[in-house]
């Protein structure tokens, strides 16, 4: 539905230049929400301001709904008559929600229809329909400075609706919400998402955001995307940064010469007493360093951090028990020389 | 001199003084509004950039806020001439007074139209909106207070300058005060023609006061403009006191950031 090939942007002000996108391939599938994670400065708000052209890329293309938006461009600072009907089919919302404080509630979500040139009466019923939507059917006529975050947000989000987009993007929409209200949101634009099956391409800095909603997740770092790709494909590869933040495990290991290893169990595997049969079958020790079960995406997942004896070049077999129960298996960088472990992400793969 | 004497004088230059800056004014919002929002425009960064353009209206809205207002007056007597055929009078005055005014409201526009938050233009222009639906939808409407302000002070400026244009022989209260209360010594006529000066300015001051507050008690102003926060120096402004909680309120989960 969204596609980035090679974006780059580079902001030129007196002399300095700033890399802010550094060749971005971002590839949103239709009826997804994907979520890019990233730090400040990392070039997030630059890659979703450069999905609607607001921000022009340096280079590199943007593709919206089948739509090439960057031959849309033409030359100038302004936007041309097709880019901006290109972009009354993409919503967006925003951290500080900018809403309009000389109008009402309802007229902020006239707005984009009047652009539109809809009739009177006609934005009047989708205004409303819309705000019922949000479940702020009785604000239609009080000003946006009357309403508490939340609810400026989901003026936000109705507004970005009332052009019927398929797209839907939001820059840190969340951010300058209470963890309550972020939920309620969240779950606002999840419920979104399913109804009218839009694509929301969401960008944020708190880990929670991704693990409460997003189908897939990209991790930005100095404008490059560093790692992407569904959220389970994410927790099924070995040594996935995203993976080790969506889904800490901690623990240290007890002393020298032992192995540790993260165990990741998704759905049936969870049932299995897969711990005790080790221990039995290999007659070994096993400490537990640290386990968690937690919904990721609406899916069950554990990970456990537990502790072998002896160094991993004698624990191989008992490893690949594990790996044969279907659990994934990472050996963890703690207290291991850092060649081997990068020699056992090679053979993981 | 009597009141009955005074009475028709006072009554005459109280209509000339109200003719002059009526006048002015509408020749102030009708050249100002526009080239400030120009200014605003094509600097750069702006929806209509334009580096040339900007700096060329710059230095001539510079050049006529730099010109003591009494000189300009002196230098446009051949204008004035030839645009109403006097260099005397009223009429004659309200030419000086509008080209003074200009771009003294102009860049109160500016300034207003600047405050107006960026992200709101952004907002629009992800939703398809050109440049007229951001001029005619956005930033007017959301400068409005701060521009009402603007006027406020630009109306009291001309009645200040309508009273100067008087000394010169535009007419007017300021023409009173000069011929009668200065030159003749009638120290009554001097002190009435004050009152009624006094009366003039706090009149506009408290309307457009009035004006601003009620747009801005439709909540969300980022603050209140000038003119309000001189006359309600102690009262808390609830707008922003929304602001400064929302600022306030703790990001969470920073923490857990990546
Ligand atoms: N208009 C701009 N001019 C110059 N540099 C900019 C501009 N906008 C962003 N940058 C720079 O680009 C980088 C990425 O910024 P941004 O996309 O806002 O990051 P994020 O949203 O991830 O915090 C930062 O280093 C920032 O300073
Ligand atoms: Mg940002």
């Amino acid at each position: 539905m969204i596609t980035t090939k090679g974006l780059t942007k580079v902001y030129r002000s007196r002399g300095r230049e700033v890399t802010a996108l550094d060749g971005v391939d971002l590839h949103v599938r239709e009826g997804e929400v994907y979520g890019v994670i990233g730090q400040s400065g990392a070039g997030k708000s630059t890659l979703i301001r450069c999905v609607n052209l607001l921000e022009r890329p340096s280079s590199g293309t943007v593709t919206v709904a089948g739509q090439d938006l960057t031959a849309l461009a033409g030359r100038g600072q302004r936007a041309g008559a097709e880019l901006r009907r290109a972009r009354s089919r993409i919503g967006m919302v925003f951290q500080h929600f900018n809403l309009l404080s000389s109008r009402t509630v309802q007229a902020n979500i006239e707005l984009p229809l009047e652009i539109l040139g809809v009739s009177g009466k006609e934005r009047e019923r989708k205004a409303l329909e819309l705000l019922d939507l949000v479940g702020l059917a009785d604000k239609a006529k009080a000003y946006p400075g009357q309403l508490s975050g939340g609810q400026k947000q989901r003026v936000g989000i109705a507004r970005a609706l009332a052009g019927d987009p398929k797209v839907l993007l939001s820059d840190e929409s969340t951010s300058a919400l209470d963890p309550e209200t972020t939920r309620s949101i969240l779950q606002l634009l999840r419920d979104l998402n399913q109804q009218l099956g839009l694509t929301v391409l969401l960008i944020t800095h708190e880990m929670d955001v991704v693990k409460t909603i997003c189908d897939s997740a990209a991790l930005m770092k100095g404008g490059r995307v560093v790692e992407s790709g569904t959220v389970s494909e994410l927790l099924a590869t070995p040594g996935s940064e995203l993976a080790a933040e969506l889904f800490p495990v901690g623990g240290e290991p007890s002393g020298p010469d032992r192995t540790v290893v993260d165990v990741t169990f998704h759905g049936d595997a969870a049932t299995q007493p897969v711990i005790s049969q080790l221990s039995r079958t290999y007659n070994i020790d096993i400490s537990i360093l640290g386990a968690a079960m937690d919904t990721v995406c609406g899916k069950q997942v554990g990970r456990m951090r537990i502790e072998l004896p002896g160094r991993f070049e004698e624990n191989v077999v008992p490893i690949g028990f594990l790996r044969e129960q279907g659990l994934q298996v990472d050996v963890a960088d703690v207290q291991t020389p850092a060649p081997a472990a990068a020699l056992l992400k090679e053979g993981a793969k | 001199m009597t009141w009955a004497e005074m009475q028709p004088l006072l009554r005459d230059a109280c209509l000339d003084t109200l003719f002059m800056v009526w006048w002015s004014t509408v020749y102030a919002v009708l050249g100002g509004l526009p080239l400030g929002l120009l200014l605003v425009l094509t600097d750069r960064g702006g929806l209509l950039q334009n580096v040339a353009v900007n700096k060329v209206l710059g230095a001539i809205l510079n050049l006529g806020r730099s010109l003591p207002f009494i000189i300009l007056i002196v230098w446009l007597i051949p204008f004035s001439r030839m645009v109403v055929g006097t260099s005397i009078g009223p009429s004659a005055a309200v030419v000086a007074l509008a080209i003074g005014a200009v771009p003294f409201f102009a860049r109160l526009v500016e300034t207003a139209v600047r405050e107006v938050d960026h992200g709101l233009v952004e907002a629009v222009q992800s939703m398809g909106g050109g440049t007229w639906t951001l001029i005619f939808k956005v930033l007017l409407p959301q400068a409005l207070p701060s521009l009402l302000a603007g006027l406020t002070t630009t109306v009291i400026t001309l009645i200040g300058y309508s009273a100067m244009a008087g000394a010169v022989g535009g007419g007017g209260l300021g023409n009173l005060a000069i011929t009668y209360g200065y030159q003749r010594r009638e120290d009554a006529l001097m002190n009435v023609t004050i009152l009624l000066l006094i009366a003039i300015v706090t009149v506009v001051q408290i309307a457009g006061d009035l004006a601003v507050r009620r747009l801005a008690s439709r909540g969300g102003r980022q603050a209140a403009p000038v003119g309000l926060r001189r006359l309600l120096p102690a009262r808390p402004k609830p707008a922003a006191a929304g602001t400064a909680a929302v600022a306030a309120e703790p990001e969470p989960a920073l923490d857990k950031a990546v």
